[in-house]
């Protein structure tokens, strides 16, 4: 199952970002094989409006299934459930590799509606 | 330039005293016997209407085109949502598209190489007006909780009459509502205070202003002869003081009540008679 994290780094072994539309890094990794790609999130971080949007549309291109994440907000929320990408949730900032093997033994909950507040400019 | 011109009052901090110039000079141009006309473009909070009371004669919803995709004749390709600069499309299995972020372009209807996208109007608010007395009067207001107020702004001043003098009573700031406020204005009042926000917010719409190749001159509104930082400024920058406003509390007090101040004050009528000769001289 491919996963992505996101991630303050281009690393597993540093922190996951808790935000989803303006995370650093999206790190898509192979739940079977352990592979992992990081993909800069430069772009969507520094989008005046709509940067969840888009970083769903990234994270769907990416071929994920699921993302792993602390916070997404309502038009991330949308836009991830028509790819029907599901959403498992950190609940504060610990080390991806420690939230992959947490996602893998079913201990993260899943987002069943948004969680953070949208931003306006 | 047409014998009326068009006059945006504007400000980069709010509460300066934009709205109480704007009525002030409506009211004494009308007192004066000229045709006028003020505009409320500050849709988000418009308030001119309590000061000058209008009589409301029409009122029609403003709207702006938004996307509806066609599923069945989408192909998938995308071409909306890499075209779209405000991230209001996006390519999921098929496109989805955030109607609220969409600012109205039609650049996703123009690139679909299918013809699988159509137009459906958005309302956003409501264009307003009518007659204060003399004043010809109009005014946007913005539905509640939305974003989109320029195209709401640009829908106010399409009621511009071509045959009175139009005072357009801008929103405050440097965005994007602000630049369709000032637009093709002939020239524009900006309205400051001395304070430090007031100086610092003033230097922002000036170089906001400055490219845009439009004239502008400064109210020092509630001025304070102890504190001239911001007639400093615009002596240094060359721009011109149009007046200075002197810090009353019977204005504050009157202008709480909803009323305009030329009765309690009538020095405001010699006042706005003097900025408008100078704005005048400016035309």
């Amino acid at each position: 199952m491919k996963v992505v994290i996101t991630s303050s780094s281009q690393t597993l072994a540093d922190p996951i970002d808790m935000h989803f539309g303006r995370a650093k890094f999206f790190i898509l990794a192979d739940t079977e094989t352990g592979r992992a790609t990081a993909h800069d999130n430069a772009q969507n971080l520094h989008a005046a409006q709509g940067a969840g949007i888009q970083s769903a549309e990234t994270v769907a291109k990416l071929g994920a299934e699921a993302v792993i994440t602390g916070s997404v907000g309502p038009k991330a929320f949308r836009a991830l459930q028509a790819a029907g990408i599901q959403i498992a949730l950190v609940e504060a900032p610990c080390p991806g590799t420690e939230a992959l093997r947490r996602f893998k033994d079913g201990e993260l909950p899943v987002l069943d509606s948004p969680n953070s507040e949208g931003h306006w400019v | 330039m047409s014998s009326f011109p068009s006059i945006a009052i504007a400000s980069g901090k709010g509460g300066t005293g934009k709205t109480t110039v704007a009525v002030h000079l409506a009211a004494w141009l009308a007192g004066r016997g000229e045709a006028v006309q003020y505009l409320d473009c500050d849709v988000e909070e418009p308030n001119g209407h309590l000061f000058l009371k209008p009589v409301i004669e029409t009122a029609e919803p403003a709207a702006i085109p938004v996307p509806v995709v066609d599923n069945d004749r989408c192909t998938a390709c995308g071409k909306c949502a890499a075209a779209c600069e405000f991230n209001a499309v996006a390519m999921l299995k098929k496109p989805m598209v955030f109607t609220e972020l969409c600012h109205g372009c039609g650049a996703c209807t123009l690139v679909c190489p299918v013809e699988a996208i159509r137009e459906e109007p958005r309302g956003i608010g409501t264009v307003e007006t009518g007659q204060a007395g003399p004043i010809r009067f109009a005014q946007g207001r913005l539905n509640v909780g939305e974003p989109m107020s320029p195209p709401l702004i640009r829908a106010v001043k399409n009621r511009r009459d071509p045959a009175a003098i139009a005072l357009f009573d801008s929103p405050p700031g440097t965005s994007c509502p602000v630049i369709a406020a000032v637009r093709a204005a002939d020239f524009i009042v900006l309205v400051t205070e001395p304070s430090p926000f007031g100086l610092h917010d003033l230097t922002l719409a000036v170089e906001t202003f400055r490219p845009m190749d439009l004239p502008f001159g400064v109210v020092v509104n509630r001025a304070d002869p102890a504190d001239l930082r911001v007639q400093d400024f615009c002596r240094q920058q060359e721009i011109p003081v149009l007046a200075e406003l002197p810090d009353d509390r019977r204005v504050a007090e009157t202008y709480a009540r909803g009323e305009l101040l030329f009765d309690r004050l009538p020095e405001w009528r010699d006042r706005m008679a003097e900025l408008w000769a100078r704005i005048e001289e400016r035309l």
